[in-house]
């Protein structure tokens, strides 16, 4: 009789669970509506759908998240030390941090892109610029690790970086500032005329992603902001912003802002091309480092280029031309089609879109309107092919839907703005809470977006979350564009100061993981492959150590010989080949981070002991049951002393 | 889905129930004592019974065949060396068994088995159980060979 009354009772509520769970599907109940949760909501076990690669700006790192849900998965050291990764800690990574100027161990990373095929996104690769010495990272999207850092001679401020092409042919890269090229002593306030900007096209290798600084070209003393690569018919063109065409150098708030339009410089990358492959180029001595992180070795290296190309904007006919564009164009976008240049007047209150048909018919009648520095300036009236009346104050940056509309964020005043690309229309707006910089949509920056969401990255949160001190965290808002109007669904926080970010379909990254580096396919020289390969080796006063680790003990765990004085190199192989099985370690008073090992992976770190005793090392890293068993010891004796080096394990 | 099971083991009960008191009778002794004798019955030991378990895995009746083949003995010491040996050793007890012997202990079946898919083992194999608890819940790690290379593991312990 209970159990039927149990039975009666599931059969019963049935019907109304359904009523229920019809009434959440429910349209715009506007944030305040617990439709809205469940729109974001991920159940628990369940995977977002998109992957969202939003830059850590101060802090130099690239934080990955999912959409719509806002989660934080991992944030990957590119430009900036990481003691919890070891990265640029461990004797494996910290040639990626090298420079010209020596180990830099921080940069500003600001505008992380995918690389593309076709103008679609293809999920091999993110890149990201360091703005402030100057140098391009490439991020492989299946390790999710930095594999490559390229410095830029002649840049500074590295700022209208790093966009890629639409066959990921090059990653350009502009200067921001403009300087002395080649650099030298020189008096700051003949800066016009004297200073330039650097803008380099990196070539990408489509098999292993490496990069090549294929060539420069050397433009006019303007400052670079931002740009945006050609597309479909565009293809072979890049688009750069410029503000302080008054080659101004001091009080630039005011100096810089007198022209009433300044330019956006399209270069005709197709053109560079023809000039290089034909010799027709100059060499010029620099240098920079190009750092390469080897997965078959788990090794970077850092090699000092000497030399690079250099094309002269003002000496080759057809190989740029200026677009007048009102008041210190910021943001540079081209909508999907590839027509339409919008540029971003962030002192005025419109936007500008510029036409690519009408640029090219400006060029070939050659209707110019005078030169700068012998590069032609075209004439606004000729190449406008709309202008979006805003009503907004301080348009930045567009991203673009697949249904023709265009999105834009006003910094002053802290809004997004959807309109329409051809009418010019705007059909909604919505607050950001506070002053938006830039917005993503998936794939909003190709031929191909994925309008489902808008991100909206903003600079100020004052109210938004529990208060942590003077210091508050930046902020994400999540944008539903599925619809007509725009539906705030949810605001998180995010590392650093998240300038811009790429986004894409989770099902496009997912299948390529990378879950385990293969032991037989470990060419770390310093590897021990198994037990029967560890040892301690002595040359000197540098001490190697060749250790393994798996659930849950380290081959060696007892080590003597050691002496006060010694350099010694940790060089620790994980023999786990299963997914998810890390192991770290690290030993008292190593003045280092620990290492943090994937599966198969060899990793080194250095330890130089300074005090005679016995000294424990052991796993950084919960790995089994037995985690806190994983330990081991190092005897260090006198420099005099003459304990014989000995190391093993369970007395063998 | 939890009501719907709880009630499947409520009727599954009654019925064993019924069905344990109905074979009362017989040999003089009452149903509660027959009860309580099955209780004290200590189950069966999983090492013992050996041959009646395979584990649990891609790998099902799986029997060698007479010959031993050196081709595969070389390769499979090829992967125990570097893949296994941290927690395996033929002449101790390590961090696990030695593998020396192992057919004379388990199925060919089940070593594979024990190889291929040991999360699922130690949750599931009453052998695979009985040893995680044996050896102080030190989990056997999951190498991700592939079953070519688990066959060749398995016949270089033929020769162990």
């Amino acid at each position: 009789m209970n159990i039927n009354k149990k039975i009666l009772s599931i059969l019963m509520a049935l019907p109304f669970l359904f009523v229920i769970g019809s009434c959440s599907q429910g349209g715009n109940g506007g944030a305040l509506g617990s439709s809205v949760a469940d729109r974001v909501y991920v159940p628990p076990g369940e995977h977002d759908e998109f992957y969202a690669f939003i830059s850590g700006g101060f802090s130099g790192q690239l934080a990955i998240h999912g959409l719509p849900s806002g989660r934080l998965f991992k944030v990957i050291p590119v430009f900036s030390v990481d003691a919890e990764k070891a990265y640029g800690f461990n004797e494996e990574t910290k040639p990626l941090l090298n420079t010209s100027f020596g180990q830099i161990p921080w940069d500003d990373s600001h505008h992380p892109d995918l690389s593309q095929t076709n103008g679609e996104i293809d999920g091999r690769w993110c890149f990201i610029n360091a703005n402030n010495t100057p140098r391009i990272a490439r991020i492989s999207l299946s390790s999710f690790e930095t594999e490559e850092i390229i410095e830029l001679p002649n840049s500074a401020g590295n700022h209208s970086s790093s966009f890629v092409t639409e066959n990921t042919e090059y990653v350009v890269a502009g200067t921001r500032f403009s300087v002395p090229i080649p650099q030298r002593d020189m008096p700051i306030d003949e800066y016009k005329g004297n200073f330039k900007g650097a803008i380099s096209f990196i070539s990408v290798d489509q098999e292993t992603g490496r990069f090549d600084l294929s060539f420069q070209v050397i433009m006019p003393g303007f400052d670079y902001d931002l740009a945006h690569p050609g597309r479909g018919a565009s293809h072979g063109w890049m688009f750069f912003s410029t503000y302080n065409s008054e080659e101004a150098s001091t009080l630039m708030e005011v100096n810089a802002s007198q022209n009433d339009k300044d330019f956006i410089a399209a270069i005709n990358w197709k053109k560079a091309e023809e000039l290089i492959a034909s010799g027709d180029f100059e060499t010029m001595p620099t240098e920079y480092a190009h750092n390469v992180y080897d997965e078959s070795t788990h090794m970077a290296t850092s090699t000092m280029k000497k030399e690079v190309r250099v094309l002269d904007a003002s000496k080759y006919p057809g190989l740029v031309y200026l677009l007048p564009t009102p008041k210190s164009p910021h943001g540079c976008d081209v909508d999907p089609t590839g027509e339409y240049i919008i540029g971003s007047g962030k002192l005025s209150a419109t936007l500008t879109a510029h036409s690519f048909t009408k640029m090219l018919d400006a060029i070939e009648n050659e209707k110019f309107d005078g030169d700068a520095y012998g590069i032609p300036i075209l004439n606004y009236d000729d190449i406008v092919g709309g202008v979006v009346q805003s009503g907004g104050l301080g348009p930045l940056h567009t991203e673009f839907d697949e249904k023709g509309n265009g999105y834009t964020t006003f910094f002053i005043s802290s809004e997004v703005v959807k309109w329409k690309v051809g009418t010019w229309e705007v059909i909604d707006r919505q607050p950001t809470y506070y002053s938006v910089g830039h917005l993503m949509i998936p794939g909003g920056n190709s031929r191909k977006p994925f309008g489902k969401y808008v991100l909206a990255m903003n600079k100020i949160t004052k109210d938004r979350y529990l208060p942590t001190g003077p210091e508050l965290c930046q902020s994400a808002q999540l944008y539903d564009i599925s619809g007509e109007k725009m539906e705030l669904l949810i605001d998180f926080p995010t590392i650093g100061e998240p300038h811009y970010a790429a986004g894409a379909p989770a099902d496009l990254i997912k299948p390529n993981q990378t879950k385990i580096y293969k032991l037989e396919e470990n060419n770390h020289p310093y590897a021990a492959k198994s037990e029967s390969e560890t040892r301690v080796e002595r040359d000197g006063k540098e001490v190697h150590i060749y250790m393994t680790t798996i659930r849950s003990h380290f081959a060696p765990d007892n080590i003597e010989g050691i002496k006060v004085g010694d350099k010694v190199y940790f060089h620790v192989t994980n023999l786990e080949q299963d997914y998810d099985v890390p192991h770290g370690v690290s030993i008292i008073g190593a003045n280092t981070s620990e290492l943090l090992i994937m599966p198969g992976q060899t990793e080194t770190f250095v330890w130089e002991p300074k005090k005679e005793g016995v000294w424990p090392f052991y796993c950084t890293d919960f790995c089994s049951a037995l985690h806190q068993e994983m330990q081991g010891y190092v005897r260090v004796s006198a420099r005099n002393s003459n304990v014989p080096l000995k190391w093993t394990l369970d007395g063998e | 889905m939890k009501d719907l099971t709880k009630i499947s083991t409520i009727l599954m009960g009654l019925t064993l129930t019924v069905f344990l008191f109905s074979c009362g009778g017989g040999d003089g002794k009452s149903a509660a004592d027959r009860i309580k004798e099955q209780a004290q019955m200590e189950p069966a030991d999983p090492y013992e019974n050996w041959q009646s378990y395979d584990g649990v895995g891609p790998i099902q009746n799986f029997t060698l065949p007479g010959e031993i083949d050196q081709e595969m003995v070389a390769n499979g010491k090829e992967v125990y060396d570097i893949k296994c040996t941290a927690c395996h050793k033929a002449e101790k007890k390590f961090i696990g068994p030695s593998p020396k012997g192992i057919l004379e202990r388990r199925t060919a079946t089940w070593v594979m088995n024990m190889i291929l898919n040991p999360e699922e083992m130690v949750q599931k194999d009453p052998i695979a159980k009985k040893l995680f608890i044996e050896y102080n819940g030190s989990p056997m790690a999951n190498q991700n060979l592939t079953e070519d290379e688990a066959r060749a593991v398995l016949e270089y312990f033929r020769t162990l």
